[in-house]
């Protein structure tokens, strides 16, 4: 192996792939080869960034230069003038946010400043396809520490001490589900990782499975260690198909390595793990559900007890975990229980991924220290509000989670914090809105994705999600009466109570939260028949202004029902009757003499 | 590929894949070579090649290389800095391929500093 004195790295998460950064790494191999520079530098595809928005992102090192949104035409200048003669590319770098002077190196930027990252510390600093990158950067080390010199119990209790609690959004503490699972008594036990990721808008655990699948393995391994369990699964979904290649591939390297299979390094201990293909249903997330599907069975949850811990898969006794929970176990073996416990809060130790999202200038993956607050988030590291509109909410934890307001922008982030204003942690979605966003629309988003998977198997989630999607569709299309408004409170509440699984149980939240902090807009909708942010189509309405109209007569020609007449050179009229509300008209108008109100 | 069994066995592959990654972060002395149009006019191309043999010759892996553009003394060049952490940047000047193993082996290794081809210093 020859000695390298660059390296590029070049973006390969499924965002930036989507950008085009495949042909910047073919054009700057090529660019490389033909300077005679491909010796001395190694171009290295690797895992996400996490700042999404910006890619497809190329860093260079050892300067630590970061360009964003670069593509293969912008590749040559960069060969020439910066691998070859060392002059950095202005016009590519990452510039932050309007006067701020340029950030050229990696850490300086704001958006990964405020971040601490323990789970996506490889995460687009390392080839996720090459097991010795991963050892280069201490992978592995904690397996062998296990393996070696601890106890399986010396493990527990190391991730008990680091006070790790579920990242996929229960919070049930690692350690002690682990110790469940290792007093079991059975022949055989199963360790699962959870990556049937399905909340709209989040994309935390695809990016570790992309960026550092050896670490989930690793971690998985450590559990099985800890566990007694021989064998073991990732129920990945499977719209992940990147995630799943380099997880077919990371699993052919560790079993190379003699991490995977019998006798692991020369001791007693034998693990093997397989990949599950999920179909693509969001119950499958809850664990009941999952094994089933595992099984071949339809995904449907089934009641608790017997915990997956006494009778899992294939009735044995099991342990499931998210990605981000396991993702993070090889760092905490590595350095300690009382290195991880030292981040966080009292009760929330560690350190959570987020997927930033919604009306916020940069949207990307986040990894924050408990205990930080959602300002922080949003407004730091996020940027702030696209366009310099107004923050309005923030919908935590996916279509499970609810909606904050301004008013809790300044809660440090826990599990406990967030359960206490009506939220849950989720698995990590934030989705940020402004002034733009009707709260009742959202919520009706959020209802229509778990009513449409609610899995059918119990009545409270099946009908009750189902009727109060009907009284939003009712609000929002301006037919709302005032008694909707303790229909939904009654049938979210009784949903929630009496749910047999996660889903259902979490399902009102969006409705709840809303209803308890913007009640103000329900009740617009329903009295007024006005929708404050303008948002909802049906109770929008398109006027002509006869001022401003010069009757050119191209809304009549452009309106699909018909609805706007008039005479040439004379202000047009739309019959509201008729107005199917498309906005054809508005656009269409070369005066702008059309309002939408 | 043989199994891994212990600890050494993973080190041994940290150890020989270091430069896999060890090139992401800044080592811990760096060197820099002017490549303006001026140093590549006097021949920096070579010393930068000299630079990379001598390194890969001596196996040291936390020393980074890096470029940089013209600084002004384009009659000095090719121009080469030694960077050792917490010390002053070292300038070295007409530097020839031949210059380089002293250089590398008395000051980057050694920490002495190569006085007959030193133009200056900056802290």
């Amino acid at each position: 192996m020859g000695l390298y004195r660059s390296h590029v790295l070049v973006c390969g998460g499924t965002g930036c792939v989507s950008s085009g950064s495949q042909a910047v790494l073919d054009a700057l191999k090529k660019g490389l080869a033909d300077k005679g520079l491909d010796k001395e530098i190694l171009v290295v595809a690797t895992g996400c960034h996490g700042m999404c928005e910006m890619g497809p992102i190329v860093v260079v090192y050892p300067e630590g230069t970061f360009y964003c949104r670069v593509t293969a035409a912008d590749v040559p200048e960069l060969v020439e003038e910066h691998l070859f003669k060392g002059r950095i590319v202005d016009r590519l770098i990452y510039k932050g946010e309007g006067t701020v002077a340029d950030v050229p190196h990696y850490t300086d930027i704001p958006f990964y400043k405020k971040q601490h990252r323990i789970a996506l510390r490889n995460c687009g600093y390392i080839n996720p396809e090459n097991i010795d990158e991963y050892i280069a950067r201490d992978g592995y080390v904690a397996l062998v520490k296990a393996v070696t010199e601890m106890t399986p119990d010396d493990v527990i209790e190391t991730v008990k001490e680091s006070g790790l609690r579920g990242r996929g959004g229960g919070g049930f503490p690692t350690g002690l589900k682990w110790s469940f699972c290792a007093r079991s008594a059975g022949d055989k036990k199963y360790v699962i990782c959870n990556a049937d990721e399905g909340d709209p808008g989040a994309f935390m655990d695809r990016s570790l499975l992309e960026g550092d699948p050896h670490a989930i393995v690793e971690g998985m391994l450590l559990g099985a260690y800890a566990m007694g369990a021989s064998e073991g699964y990732v129920y990945c979904r499977a719209e992940y198909p990147l995630a799943i290649r380099r997880l077919k591939r990371t699993i052919e390297q560790a079993t190379e390595y003699g991490f995977l299979g019998d006798n692991i390094l020369g001791t007693d201990f034998s693990f093997h793990l397989h990949i599950k293909e999920g179909a693509g249903a969001f119950v499958c997330g809850e664990e009941t559900a999952l094994m089933a599907s595992i099984e071949g069975q339809r995904g449907m949850p089934r009641p608790r007890p017997p915990f997956p811990a006494n009778k899992g898969l294939w009735g044995k006794p099991t342990n499931i975990n998210n990605v981000e929970t396991w993702a993070n176990v090889a760092s905490i073996i590595r350095n300690g229980g009382a290195w991880y416990a030292a981040l966080g809060t009292e009760k929330s130790k560690g350190t959570k991924v987020f997927a930033l999202t919604g009306k916020v200038n940069h949207t990307g993956l986040v990894e924050v220290p408990m205990g930080t607050t959602i300002r922080e988030i949003v407004f730091e590291i996020g940027g702030g509000i696209l366009n310099g509109k107004k923050f309005k909410a923030v919908q935590i934890g996916g279509p499970s989670g609810g909606c904050l307001t301004e008013e809790h922008l300044d809660i440090p982030i826990s599990y406990e914090s967030l359960s206490q204003v009506g939220a849950i942690m989720g698995s990590g979605g934030l989705v940020v809105m402004d002034e733009d966003n009707c709260m009742v629309d959202v919520a009706k988003f959020f209802l229509e994705f778990t009513q449409a998977e609610s899995c059918g198997k119990c009545p409270p989630c099946r009908e009750g999600t189902k009727k109060m999607l009907d009284i939003l569709g009712r609000i929002v299309a301006g037919k709302g009466t005032p008694e909707d408004l303790d229909s939904l409170q009654y049938l979210g509440t009784m949903i929630k109570e009496t749910s047999l699984c996660g889903l259902g149980q979490t399902a009102p939240n969006p409705v709840l939260t809303t209803l308890r902090y913007f009640r103000d807009e329900y009740e617009a909708h329903i009295n007024e028949k006005r929708c404050p942010a303008g948002a909802c189509v049906e109770l929008a309405r398109y006027v002509i202004d006869a001022k401003k109209c010069i009757g050119c007569t191209k809304c009549a020609k452009v309106c699909p029902v018909g609805a706007i007449s008039g005479t040439v050179k004379q202000p047009h009229v739309i019959d509201q009757d008729k107005c199917i509300k498309c906005g054809a008209c508005a656009e269409a108008c070369p005066v702008k003499a059309i309002d939408r109100r | 590929m043989p199994k891994i069994r212990t600890l050494e066995d993973l080190k041994k592959i940290k150890e020989s894949t270091m430069d896999l990654t060890g090139a992401r972060s800044q080592g811990k002395t760096r060197i820099i070579i002017g490549m303006g149009t001026c140093g590549i006019a006097a021949g920096a191309r070579v010393v930068m090649e000299a630079v990379m043999a001598e390194l890969a010759k001596r196996g040291l892996k936390d020393v980074s290389v890096e470029t940089t553009g013209c600084i002004g003394m384009c009659q000095d060049e090719p121009l080469l800095d030694v960077i050792h952490a917490g010390e002053p940047r070292v300038t070295y000047g007409k530097v020839a391929p031949e210059d380089v193993p002293r250089i590398i082996s008395e000051h980057v290794v050694n920490g002495r500093v190569v006085n007959d081809k030193v133009i200056g210093r900056t802290d």
